[in-house]
């Protein structure tokens, strides 16, 4: 594998390589060269399977991190590709041209993040959510539970308990 | 009294005997399927119950005149058979409006019914209720056959028409029976009955899991208490037929319930461990070994 | 209630919206030929409000409750992961066939509904129009305590915390998933509150209906169906 990581640096000037596991790798890569290095890698280094295509949200750099796993089955390695892109006005090259099931990781990612993937069959599309007209809920700067609690009528009187605390003043209530 | 108001009054008390014991023979066939699978099964007064809630629903609604007219078509299809056959032998008064033709009358109205049905659930508007009536329509067709050469080669063999007469000339022991003198039309008749019980292996018609339920698919409250009214009838109905064709007839009720339970009870027998046929299988077996069985059945007589 | 529904304007609001192409008005062509204006949301579907239905009075009524309550039919439409625990009810260990209660697949012919787990409002809308189509009287069971106060899903964006401000329940059943044995006391309980005569949330749904639509369009914002779905 490390091999393989030393040939894609020198190619597509990538960063961040680590090896996890036996065969498991991360590596990141510019946001111009990624498609590019997708593609090859798919034709030439036989990782021919998408497993995944997701994004994290790192709110305090401003970036979204684009996640693209791929995976080759004669040899069973995975390799993950970060790719970084800017939080306003989030845009990425399509790749359906590549697997057609990334149409779906791509429609998805924009009813979740507002991450567009212009010339993409069907992305705007809904994928889950019916009718919404709200932020993108991934984003972390959604605030999932003040929308539940004004949207949804909360039954009053729900209250929480940390088990261990509650468990042990039902057992030992003498101390 | 007047003869012919008490030949109607026994008809209708004929009729109340027939549809609580198509009721009762519906439960216990269904608490047996259910101890094949290990289970208790449906309390016995089920079936009552369910035609109390269905009568007692508050809200209907209708799709049209047809709508309202298919389950009527049914029930009357299942009500014409059970009166124009004689169900005991030798009484004068159970034996309803038989007369000396009966036997086409009965062929007729057994399939009136499904016809009826299927103006009705086209009419709800139901896609679902389409599909289920093209392939019940299809089965039933096919079914038809190998029944309709049976009862060919029957009055063949004892030159009449008339369900009385036949009964009688069965009488006289176990011997004279028709399938003991006639065994390939009873064969041909009693593959073709699996068909038209509705039980498995042919019940793809009306099985809950089958585009839901086929033609009755719109029909809820009222309309499905007749179309459930109805078939209880025709079960006994049809089974009744059968005995009186093949099984020698009966010569008291006791004798009409054992014989009946015991021909509906082949069909059980045979589907409760058999899968579905699909409805391009089943038309496909009905014209192979029972139409064969049917066509040596006249050729033998002929 | 007597007074005004101001349908027209609650209709209007969502119409311009979210119509669906199907339910616009249009013209189309006759099979003889000739140009005809339909209006699918006039034509097509019932304009008429629920209605309660009163019970009828005394020993009858106690007698069509004990029947209605001993021949249970379930609607076979599993809205959420709760309905895992309505399978094992068919298997020999619980056979349910023995209370009386039935699956049948459509809602025409059912009469219970069982919400079983969290209501996302994608299936909030199927229920309510599934659960419209039910005739009356039909009752509710709530499965789980995603129904009761919001359950594991609580703060999220998607899923209501109480249904009884959408559907009318009858009875709510607690646990995440409740086991089989808790399903069939549900059931019991059911049955005890329909012989009673308890059995009447159809009626209060259609005494309250503004309130229920007006909750039920707050979350659904793509109202494509008409108000009325029977």
């Amino acid at each position: 594998m490390i091999d393989l990581l030393k040939d894609i640096e020198n190619r597509f000037q990538t960063t961040d390589s680590v090896q996890q596991k036996d065969r498991q790798a991360f590596t990141t890569v510019d946001k111009g060269r990624a498609i590019a290095m997708v593609t090859w890698l798919k034709e030439n280094a036989g990782f021919t399977s998408l497993t995944l295509l997701t994004a994290v949200d790192w709110i305090e750099d401003g970036v979204f991190q684009l996640t693209y796993i791929l995976n080759n089955p004669t040899n069973g390695f995975e390799l993950g590709i970060r790719v970084m892109i800017d939080r306003d006005g989030a845009t990425m090259e399509s790749a359906h041209h590549l697997w057609k099931n990334m149409q779906t990781y791509q429609r998805e990612l924009k009813e979740m993040f507002g991450i567009d993937f212009p010339g993409c069959p069907r992305v705007d599309e809904d994928f889950i959510l019916e009718g919404w007209d709200d932020m993108p809920p991934y984003r972390r700067d959604f605030d999932t539970k003040d929308y539940s609690t004004d949207t949804y009528f909360p039954r009053p009187g729900r209250g929480s308990n940390d088990p261990a605390e509650y468990m042990k003043k039902k057992m030992y209530p003498n101390d | 009294m007047d003869y012919t108001l008490t030949k109607f009054l026994w008809t209708l008390l004929g009729l109340f005997i027939v549809l609580n014991w198509g009721m009762l023979m519906s439960s216990t066939m269904r608490r047996i399927g259910a101890r094949v699978a290990g289970r208790y099964g449906i309390p016995w007064y089920q079936p009552w119950i369910d035609l109390t809630k269905l009568y007692s629903m508050r809200s209907q609604l209708t799709h049209g005149t047809m709508f309202y007219i298919g389950p009527v078509f049914r029930l009357m299809g299942g009500v014409g058979m059970f009166l124009f056959m004689p169900m005991i032998f030798g009484s004068d008064l159970w034996s309803n409006y038989s007369f000396s033709g009966d036997l086409v009358l009965i062929l007729y109205f057994q399939f009136f019914g499904m016809l009826g049905m299927a103006l009705g659930a086209s009419e709800g508007g139901q896609p679902y209720s389409a599909i289920g009536i093209s392939r019940g329509l299809s089965q039933f067709t096919t079914v038809e056959v190998p029944m309709t050469l049976a009862v060919i080669s029957i009055a063949i063999q004892y030159h009449t028409l008339s369900f009385t007469d036949i009964v009688a000339a069965q009488q006289g022991g176990f011997m004279h029976w028709t399938v003991m003198t006639n065994p390939f039309a009873t064969a041909a008749a009693m593959l073709s009955l699996l068909g038209a019980f509705g039980h498995s292996p042919f019940n793809l018609v009306k099985a809950p899991n089958e585009i839901p339920i086929g033609p009755p698919t719109e029909y809820h409250g009222t309309f499905l208490g007749v179309l459930r009214t109805n078939g209880a009838i025709l079960h006994v109905a049809e089974a009744a037929m059968f005995m009186n064709l093949f099984f020698g007839g009966a010569g008291s009720w006791f004798e009409l319930i054992i014989k009946t339970f015991l021909i509906y009870f082949w069909s059980v027998f045979v589907g409760t461990v058999f899968p579905r046929f699909r409805i391009e299988q089943s038309v496909v077996w009905f014209l192979k070994w029972p139409t064969i069985l049917g066509i040596i059945a006249i050729i033998i007589y002929m | 209630m007597e007074k005004d529904f101001d349908k027209k304007a609650l209709t209007d609001m969502y119409k311009d919206k979210f119509l669906a192409p199907e339910n616009e008005k249009r013209q189309v062509t006759a099979p003889d030929g000739s140009i005809i204006e339909i209006d699918p949301l006039d034509d097509y579907f019932c304009q008429e409000r629920p209605k309660e239905l009163k019970p009828r009075k005394g020993a009858v009524e106690k007698f069509l409750n004990w029947a209605r309550a001993e021949s249970l039919w379930v609607l076979g439409f599993g809205t959420g992961c709760g309905s895992i625990e309505i399978p094992p009810l068919v298997t020999p260990r619980f056979d349910m066939f023995r209370y009386g209660v039935q699956m049948r697949p459509t809602p025409r012919q059912s009469n219970v509904f069982i919400i079983s787990g969290y209501l996302s409002v994608k299936t909030l809308k199927r229920a309510i129009r599934s659960y419209e189509q039910m005739p009356s009287p039909k009752y509710i069971m709530g499965l789980g305590s995603c129904t009761i106060n919001g359950g594991m899903y609580w703060d999220s964006y998607n899923t209501i915390n109480r249904l009884d401000h959408y559907l009318p329940v009858d009875v709510y059943v607690a646990g995440c998933m409740p086991r089989p044995e808790a399903l069939l006391a549900g059931f019991a309980k059911l049955k005890e509150l329909i012989k009673e005569g308890k059995g009447e949330k159809a009626n209060e749904y259609a005494r309250n209906f503004d309130w229920y639509k007006a909750n039920q369009k707050k979350i659904i914002k793509d109202w494509n169906m008409p108000d009325f779905n029977w």
